[in-house]
């Protein structure tokens, strides 16, 4: 009798098992916590991968992975892959700018642009980088695990990457989890 | 002419799914027909990333393509495929792998259906464990078995 009990009670502990999970997952998707089709990046606790790019407009200098290791001994800096073409980057451009008033360094790689529609873009909506290079390939982004534009990464100190938001960095995104790891890490 | 028209028809939907597959143009093939082979199998191995239920082989997107360009570029220069898919979860991590590997994290996913099968089998077991052999019939029964079937 006991072993009937425990198969009536087992698909019920299974079913709210399961209704708390996705309650959760929900709940995560609604705050923007938690995002289904978003990847985890490999280059988290790690420095960035070797490169030099070179410079593109407004910027007169490129920059390699020592230029950026240099610059974030400083202060921690945000890498932003952009693009002309991507609708998003116009959404976040705004955050960026906001960012970069508040004393971040943020510096820009232009992925798969033509240098006129990426230097254009720049002069149209503002210009929040301190340096920008181009990736017109899109060799380098495949080196970092970059699977779309925009995306950012942010490195501490000692250059070793501590967060990656694949997306616009809207307002909520910035106070939530930027803001928070930029004090941690200052 | 409805005819023709049906037959057309019938002809565009039975070739469209090998049109469908036949994403890498020409151009993008390795002229050694062994390697292209080799690096189409390591491709089908692949998520796209863009579109993540595809592999890098069957989408259409622009990063698919250039990750394909790789792994024919490795291939080439005399890659394993082991070391073909390790330089793509290098850089993405082990989410490119459509079939994830045995780790401790995917354990309980290629676990399931063995442990599936244990409790089915555990539920199965009791089961009949539990149903003991009916007790003899008595006189009475007997009686009235014997009335019903002369």
């Amino acid at each position: 009798m006991i072993s009937r009990r425990w198969l009536l009670g087992l698909p019920l502990g299974v079913a709210t098992l399961g209704g708390v999970a996705f309650w959760r997952m929900l709940g995560g998707m609604r705050q923007g916590t938690f995002d289904p089709r978003g990847l985890p990046s490999a280059l988290i606790g790690k420095t960035v991968p070797d490169f030099d790019l070179p410079a593109q407009l407004p910027s007169a200098q490129g920059f390699s992975n020592a230029d950026l290791h240099q610059a974030a001994a400083e202060h921690p800096l945000l890498l932003n892959f952009f693009a002309s073409w991507c609708v998003p980057c116009i959404e976040e451009h705004d955050q960026l700018m906001a960012l970069r008033g508040g004393g971040l360094p943020i510096w820009g790689i232009a992925y798969k642009d033509q240098p006129g529609a990426a230097a254009d873009f720049i002069q149209r909506h503002g210009n929040p980088y301190q340096r920008i290079a181009a990736d017109a390939p899109g060799r380098v982004a495949i080196d970092f695990g970059l699977y779309g534009v925009p995306e950012s990464y942010l490195l501490d100190r000692t250059g070793i990457v501590r967060w990656r938001w694949a997306g616009a960095i809207t307002a909520d995104v910035a106070s939530r989890q930027l803001q928070p790891l930029l004090q941690h890490y200052a | 002419m409805h005819r023709l028209l049906g037959v057309l028809i019938l002809l565009a939907v039975l070739l469209a799914p090998g049109l469908a597959r036949a994403v890498s143009d020409p151009a993008e093939m390795l002229p050694d027909p062994a390697q292209e082979q080799r690096a189409e199998e390591i491709g089908r191995q692949l998520r796209c990333l863009v579109c993540q239920n595809e592999s890098i082989e069957d989408s259409g997107a622009d990063l698919a393509r250039d990750l394909r360009r790789i792994v024919r570029q490795r291939v080439a220069a005399g890659d394993s495929d082991a070391q073909v898919t390790g330089w793509l979860v290098d850089r993405y991590g082990d989410f490119v792998r459509l079939s994830p590997r045995f780790t401790p994290v995917t354990a309980v996913l290629w676990l399931s259906p063995v442990l599936a099968l244990a409790l089915g089998g555990v539920f199965a077991w009791g089961a009949m464990r539990r149903r003991a052999p009916p007790p003899p019939l008595s006189p009475a029964e007997q009686a009235r078995l014997a009335e019903l079937d002369p």
